[in-house]
């Protein structure tokens, strides 16, 4: 009948061994600790026992060799666990610097995967194998939270910030997608599956029936909004240029400086007086309600393809990566 | 046993009208009328528990809802933390015994204790108003910006009823504090006080420093729903993981509320019946201390994947791992009290031994979600949930229960059949273990908290759990069941049925009114044993 209980998810990321040796790790010290207090009571309660209820024990009142003792050497073992967590988890959290790099909105009750190549898709992510890939999100509505067991990775997707989580796939299958973080009434049907292809099938999968890539259509929500008219790409314009801006750093009026990632450019297009470059007007409206996340994901895309000289690249071309923009920041 | 009958007149019998029990100032009397309230919230606290258990039986939601299950969960989390966990040891045996603990008449503000009683009534009433105009389905949580902009369910009135019990456990927490400081007997310094009241010392602490906060919170939370203040809305510059902060800055230090008291309880009890005194006392006395205060250090453990630093997360899951020490020599030092003692196997006794393997295991299992790399993966899991229904019910219940147990017979002058409290103790823990422990398998598989429906693969570590939740039904029935029945043919306890040493001891069972015939002089340590023997009387 056991046989029939899972007791271990699968392992499919390379951060999954990671996790499950520092949870065998800490359930053995935990489990060693358990037994040693379990004997001694059992041991104690059973030795000293007295059925009569008259006896009266020795009147031990403590030990300070022994306080010391069993206060620092716990210490210390937590420490241990704790160095060993914290490098751990700083490997989930920095994403390796080449990333195929994917977008998600969560709102109630679903997810929405938007591949920069144009392909969508809902609860499912379909991702090629031994590839890193960073998923940027952020929510619609409520906190929800994106989940995959096989892969040991979770983050909160928060209304008006992206997070991220990144993995590389080690196993080709289907894996479960949670939303982690209670969304309300359909919290639990907010699920889906993450499908790990061998590379070859991925990219037949990525052609067929495509939509436009992102930051093509980035580049018609320029043009549909009006950005190109005051963002000028010579830097004559009402607003500074955006060429080669991305992935450098930028001064604001007050002399801060800036780091220009998805982040930033995602406020100053929602909130544009809050982060206002040196030597400009505060003249920018906000395009909260005109424009929703996977257009500013995709306005983002866009901007991210745009050279430091000359005219923007023809924006469906594969961008070359600059450094990722979303670490820290976005966590 | 010495006596046959009740003593004469006592303070459950020198007034039988019910003004005499509304407008009492005893605080025998108002721990008795908390007792009541208490246990109807733990019986609706569980009534909706079997709700979730049942729906969880099977992977399809078959049973109640998606919106039924949401507020079934929301329901139990707010009637167990608030009206139950928060209140069920300090302000039911906390008021009955600390004055008697310390050779006081009463507490220090009688007419405030009975306030703080109306409070927690008040409080209490609004919840449940809200319980019956369609429930609250935010979670007991109440995270932003669902609750403020998206749910559809009575928040304000449930946040109301919160509000107001706050205030419940403010002025108890202030009115022992004073009671400690200034009521004790002659002879009573601080190291001769009882354990029991050291924690409930550091208790009132937290009480009195963390409560206000939720009541802010509460407040920012009514006003960002009613009037759309944008505290917590990123549309108008605000930020929901605000509220988190907020939350936590009072329902981690809450933990500490509803876990000191019931270990103060296992000190007293295993003291008694181990017939010694507490290994190592003072290190008992201030690990609680460093409980309270450290406990206001690590709330933003509960955040690791809200999107705080990396940095931050750090420092609290440093000071997390540094909060576990004082609870691990308690632990220690419990243990090593039984070494060398005359250990009687009494029901407050079994109860004891039950809550040192659940809480050890609940203490031991925070190590995992206080590691960073780790808690990626466990957070909002049912391993969350295992973890924390060890501390909470396997720790503070089964702990309020040995008190309960241990103080019956003074409380109300009969005993109950020890037999059947003894195997009342052994069917919780088992039944206990079979509902939590298949729960940790399912986190570390990756099944989410609050799930209505889930996947297959779940589904017979689930029904172990439900199994195990029917013992537990069945367990916590017949407690009520056997105390009630002592209550009516009981025999008469005796004074000090337990040969106890302690204050408490030495009135009559039931005490009179005004608890002792003359003001207690106190010339020794809590628990010695050599100097009083192990007399029964």
């Amino acid at each position: 009948m056991l046989s029939g209980i899972p007791l271990f998810p699968e392992q499919a990321s390379t951060l999954a061994p990671e996790v499950d040796n520092l949870y065998f790790f800490i359930t053995a010290v935990t489990a060693f600790f358990a037994l040693l207090v379990v004997v001694f009571v059992t041991v104690f309660a059973i030795k000293y026992r007295d059925r009569t209820g008259t006896k009266v024990g020795e009147p031990i009142h403590g030990s300070i060799p022994l306080e010391i003792g069993w206060s620092l050497i716990p210490f210390l073992i937590t420490m241990v666990i704790f160095a060993w967590a914290t490098v751990v988890f700083f490997q989930i959290v920095r994403a390796p610097d080449q990333t195929l790099e994917v977008y998600s909105t969560g709102k109630r009750w679903m997810w929405r995967f938007q591949h920069i190549d144009g392909k969508s898709e809902i609860n499912e992510l379909h991702v090629p194998l031994g590839r890193p890939v960073k998923v940027v999100f952020t929510s619609e509505d409520v906190l929800h939270s994106l989940y995959v067991p096989a892969f040991r990775v979770k983050a909160d997707a928060i209304p008006g910030r992206y997070s991220s989580i990144w993995f590389t796939p080690t196993k080709t299958g289907e894996f479960h997608l949670f939303c982690a973080e209670y969304c309300g009434t359909n919290h639990s049907g907010m699920i889906g599956k993450v499908v790990v292809m061998e590379p070859n099938e991925y990219q037949a999968w990525l052609s067929g029936d495509t939509g436009l890539p992102m930051a093509a259509r980035g580049e018609q929500l320029f043009q549909q909004l009006g950005c190109v008219s005051c963002h000028l790409p010579d830097g004559a314009g009402r607003g500074p240029s955006l060429l080669g801006k991305f992935g450098g750093q930028e001064t604001l009026g007050d002399g801060t400086v800036v780091a220009v990632d998805d982040v930033y450019v995602r406020e100053s297009i929602l909130a544009p007086q809050q982060k206002l470059v040196a030597g400009y007007q505060p003249l920018m409206p906000t395009f909260q309600g005109q424009v929703n996340e996977e257009g500013v994901m995709s306005l983002i895309e866009y901007i991210k393809t745009l050279p430091s000289t000359g005219q923007p690249a023809a924006a469906a071309q594969a961008r070359t990566a600059p450094a990722p923009a979303a670490q820290g920041g976005s966590r | 046993m010495t006596t046959t009958v009740l003593p004469r007149v006592n303070y459950l019998n020198v007034r039988h009208t019910l003004a005499s029990w509304l407008f009492t100032k005893d605080h025998k009397r108002i721990g008795l009328m908390y007792l009541v309230v208490v246990t109807a919230a733990f019986a609706l606290g569980g009534v909706f528990a079997a709700g979730v258990r049942i729906e969880l039986t099977t992977p399809e939601g078959d049973f109640v809802s998606a919106d039924t299950y949401n507020r079934l969960f929301t329901m139990h989390g707010v009637a167990m933390v608030f009206f139950v966990l928060i209140p069920a040891v300090p302000a039911i045996l906390g008021n009955f015994v600390l004055p008697l603990m310390i050779g006081a008449k009463d507490v220090a503000f009688p007419k405030i204790n009975l306030l703080s009683w109306y409070v927690f009534v008040i409080g209490f009433v609004f919840t449940l108003a809200a319980m019956a105009f369609g429930g609250v389905d935010t979670g007991w949580t109440f995270y932003t910006p669902y609750s403020t902009q998206f749910s559809n369910s009575s928040v304000m009135l449930t946040g109301i009823g919160i509000f107001i019990t706050g205030f419940s456990s403010i002025l108890t927490g202030l009115n022992f504090m004073v009671t400690i400081h200034r009521m004790r007997a002659p002879g009573m310094t601080w190291f001769r006080m009882p354990l029991f009241v050291w924690a409930l010392y550091a208790t009132s602490i937290v009480q009195i420093l963390g409560t206000p906060v939720i009541a802010i919170t509460v407040g920012m939370l009514a006003l960002e729903r009613a009037l759309g203040f944008g505290i917590f809305d990123p549309r108008l510059g605000g930020d929901p993981v605000l509220f988190q902060h907020l939350f936590w800055f009072y329902s981690h230090p809450a933990v500490y509320i509803m876990i000191l008291p019931p270990m103060g309880v296992i000190s007293e009890v295993i003291a008694c019946f181990s017939r010694k005194p507490v290994f190592g006392y003072s290190f008992v006395a201030f690990s609680s201390l460093a409980i309270a205060i450290f406990g206001f250090l690590v709330w933003a453990h509960h955040l690791f994947v809200a999107g705080i630093s990396p940095y931050s997360a750090m420092v609290f899951s440093f000071l997390s791992f540094a909060v576990a020490i004082p609870s691990a020599v308690k632990t220690f030092n419990w243990t090593a009290t039984l070494y060398k003692g005359a250990i009687w196997w009494q029901a407050p006794m079994i109860w004891v031994f039950g809550f040192l393997g659940l809480f050890l295991v609940g203490g031991l299992t925070g190590l995992f979600l206080a590691s960073l790399g780790l808690d990626v993966h466990l957070h909002d899991t049912y391993f969350v949930v295992a973890h924390f229904h060890y501390i909470m019910v396997g720790g503070a219940i089964m702990g309020y229960f040995s008190g309960l147990h241990y103080w019956w017979p003074k409380m109300t002058g009969k005993m109950y059949s020890n037999s059947a409290a003894t195997f009342a103790a052994v069917l919780v823990f088992v039944g206990f273990n079979l509902t939590f422990f298949p729960q940790f398998i399912l986190g570390y598989l990756g099944m989410p908290r609050r799930y209505h429906v889930y996947a297959e693969e779940f589904q017979v570590l689930n029904v172990m759990s439900t199994a195990g939740a029917s013992l537990l039904g069945v367990g916590y029935t017949l407690i009520a069941s056997y105390l009630i029945h002592s209550v009516f043919r009981g025999r008469a306890a005796g004074d000090n049925p337990w040969g106890a040493t302690g204050l408490e001891w030495e009135t009559q069972s039931p005490p009179i009114p005004e608890n002792f015939d003359e003001t207690p002089i106190v010339t020794g340590g809590a628990y010695e044993y050599t100097k009083r023997g192990a007399k029964v009387a």
